[in-house]
């Protein structure tokens, strides 16, 4: 490592060459309302306090940091501990940017939420903050995902959404988030847009690995009282990517922790069958640097420049782009990426069931996956930081296609 | 994936060569901006009509565009289909999935502005997100677009911040970069807009997505003499204008008028490319005739009555 890594975006929202604002003129003004408005509550600390009061008494801040000593043994290669996201309230760290975006709405005098969601994760966050909030809310989600996720569509009705199909393009998360953008464009005035990963359009990726940045910072304060020392490694997945920067984050500047996020391998390399952008070294086809829904990064895209569809077992990881700030922590070689396949990530899904006692989202279990696939390479004295970024409950109706 | 490029467009080529270097040396002049002045001479509203290229072929948009500029479009705006068109509406959205069924590639659009720039005379501006020119390469867009015929460009998801490059690549060529304003834009980013912008400024009626709309926001009038205040470019008003009412008000506002997924529908529900070219232009008639009388008149009169 030359140099530090860069960890704020530029004034004009760039990580190294990725990032930016790519949208029609409409949607400027309110971007530039949202950047003013989070400089200004970041400054503030009520904001700061109540977010902190919200986070602690009713997500259920700070997770713990649990050393998975079975899965240690059985693996016989290094110290893991799991970075328990998968304990808050909603079952993943989706709560964690929702309360910190909800609170900036109210602040911005908006009453009305839209948000998108793949995996109905971050829907059923912003549903539930909206409902705590006393704030209307449209959730977007592909008629795809609807099929997949069908507990959560349930559990986002129950919580006041109103849940929109979406049934056009490949009826996933990029098709919702398409909608969620027109519809922001159209009630721009009254309505704020609830991102839920670090994609879009400046400053959208750096709020939402503010808001959950938090993640980083307590694992790294739990494991130097249990270890005494820092992490060999950090593994995570990345959909979007909003959970593995969130623990990154806050190791950026230690150049000994090396960084491993994990991308959905689906159930081929050709370009369609899978959703891994920045696993090209892997011979996953068709991820190129591209513009897509606000943002310069690397994208799944044919040669004229047309989005492609994605392939996931798991709904939240199957998305054509990803967060500009990994692509560059990639570029720099600051943090690596790889890639597990549908099957590779049940299996890893089963093998905590069963060893842990702890049913993870299926996102989750891509990282531990490739944990399982490099534990027996890694001396036994490595200390290894996985984020369960969520719990399976959502995901029973696939698991148990599997079994 | 292979360029589909339509039998008929390979004599339309040698068309093109044989008649040399006059297209180019008009096109320094500025298509858009002769057709401007024309229109103003005329005291006249401006219409430009929008079409999805490659919906439902290649082959069918030379026909339908064709028969627009014939009925009356003054200028043509061809939209490039892109798989995620978040600006606009559900019937463009469709037009789009459907013209990348066809196939439909920038290349190809390309293809069919050649073939068209043999026909007419027609200033033509190439309507299009921002990825698939960038996933060409800027300068070999630019390139292209300038020697097929095109005279402008504008991509929907691109501010002037983020232009720097594109404005050059295009603007070295010859080619007008038309931006957009919005009702949301402050008059410090209109200002940036105008600036930007050549051959006319594309000024967005509403908050939303393209659309057949009921009736012309109220916020219009006094949101085009803002914009007037920043630039002495013409003003083109687009989303949500379908109908000659539509047109007649706009009269007294803007330069032009631009109406898209009007033209679309009839597209749309169309049985035949024949059809869809007879439906488009005899709406294009509509919104022409209402362009050219009534309340479309400016208030200020031509100078010189035997223009008309």
């Amino acid at each position: 490592m030359s140099a530090a890594p860069q960890t704020m975006p530029d004034s004009r929202g760039r990580y190294g060459p990725f990032g930016g604002r790519y949208v029609p003129e409409t949607l400027v003004a309110p971007l530039e309302e949202l950047e003013r408005a989070y400089a200004e509550a970041r400054a503030d600390k009520s904001f700061q306090k109540e977010l902190d009061d919200l986070l602690h008494n009713f997500a259920g801040r700070p997770t713990p940091l649990q050393f998975a000593s079975r899965l240690t043994e059985q693996l016989a290669g290094p110290r893991i501990y799991l970075k328990r996201e998968d304990l808050l309230h909603t079952g993943a760290h989706k709560i964690n940017n929702a309360l910190g975006q909800a609170l900036l709405a109210v602040r911005m005098g908006k009453k009305r939420i839209i948000a998108e969601t793949g995996a109905g994760q971050h829907g059923v966050a912003t549903a539930t903050v909206a409902a705590r909030l006393g704030l209307t809310c449209t959730v977007y989600m592909g008629t795809e995902d609807m099929e997949r996720q069908r507990l959560n569509v349930f559990r986002m009705r129950l919580l006041g959404a109103e849940v929109v199909g979406v049934d056009s393009g490949s009826r996933t998360l990029k098709d919702a988030i398409n909608e969620a953008m027109r519809d922001w464009v159209t009630n721009v005035r009254t309505s704020h847009y609830l991102l839920g990963s670090v994609l879009g359009a400046h400053p959208y990726p750096q709020i939402v690995r503010d808001f959950q940045k938090i993640i980083g910072e307590e694992a790294r304060e739990q494991i130097l009282r249990a270890e005494e020392r820092l992490p060999d490694h950090l593994i995570a997945c990345v959909g979007g990517g909003s959970n593995a920067i969130g623990l990154f984050h806050a190791f950026l500047g230690d150049a000994n922790v090396k960084m491993l996020g994990v991308e959905a391998g689906g159930r081929g390399k050709s370009l369609g069958e899978h959703a891994a952008r920045l696993a090209a070294a892997e011979g996953f086809a068709g991820a190129r640097p591209g513009v897509l829904q606000g943002t310069y990064t690397y994208l799944l895209q044919n040669a004229d420049g047309q989005i492609s569809t994605t392939h996931s077992v798991s709904a939240g990881l199957d998305y054509p782009g990803v967060g500009p700030e990994h692509a560059w922590l990639a570029e720099q070689g600051r943090a690596e990426y790889t890639a597990v396949s549908d099957e590779d990530a049940v299996a890893a899904a089963r093998t905590l069931a069963r060893v842990e006692g702890i049913i993870p989202a299926l996102e989750s279990a891509h990282a531990l996956a490739e944990l399982i696939r490099r534990a027996p390479k890694m001396r036994k004295d490595e200390v290894v930081i996985l984020n369960l970024s969520g719990r399976g409950d959502k995901d029973m109706e696939i698991l148990s296609r599997y079994v | 994936m292979s360029n589909t490029s339509p039998s008929n467009f390979s004599s339309a080529n040698k068309a093109s060569s044989r008649e040399g270097g006059k297209p180019a040396a008009e096109k320094r002049g500025g298509r858009i901006e002769r057709k401007f002045r024309a229109l103003a001479d005329a005291g006249e509203l401006g219409l430009i009509a929008y079409i999805t290229a490659g919906d439902p072929s290649l082959d069918a948009s030379a026909k339908i565009v064709l028969a627009a500029a014939e009925a009356g479009a003054d200028i043509i705006e061809l939209g490039v289909p892109f798989s995620d068109p978040v600006a606009d509406g559900p019937v463009i959205q469709r037009a789009s999935e459907r013209a990348l069924r066809s196939g439909t590639t920038l290349t190809g659009v390309l293809e069919l502005v050649r073939h068209l720039r043999t026909r007419t005379n027609v200033p033509l501006v190439l309507f299009s997100y921002f990825n698939p020119l960038l996933q060409m390469g800027l300068e070999k867009f630019a390139e292209a677009a300038a020697s097929a015929g095109a005279d402008g460009v504008l991509a929907t998801d691109l501010t002037p911040e983020e232009a720097g490059e594109y404005r050059a690549a295009l603007g070295s060529r010859g080619l007008d970069t038309i931006f957009l304003a919005a009702p949301t834009s402050t008059d410090e980013r209109i200002a940036r807009i105008a600036e930007a912008s050549t051959g006319f400024l594309y000024l967005v009626s509403r908050t939303g997505v393209t659309g057949a709309r009921e009736v012309l926001p109220e916020g219009l009038p006094p949101l085009a003499r803002r914009v007037r205040r920043f630039t002495s470019l013409p003003i083109a008003v687009g989303f949500g204008i379908s109908a000659p009412a539509h047109v007649s008000v706009l009269g007294g506002i803007a330069d032009a008028a631009v109406v898209g997924s009007a033209l679309m529908a009839e597209v749309e529900r169309a049985a035949s490319a024949d059809a869809a070219a007879v439906g488009v232009a005899a709406l294009v008639r509509t919104l022409k005739s209402a362009a050219r009388s009534g309340l479309s008149r400016r208030s200020n009169p031509p100078a010189n009555p035997a223009a008309e």
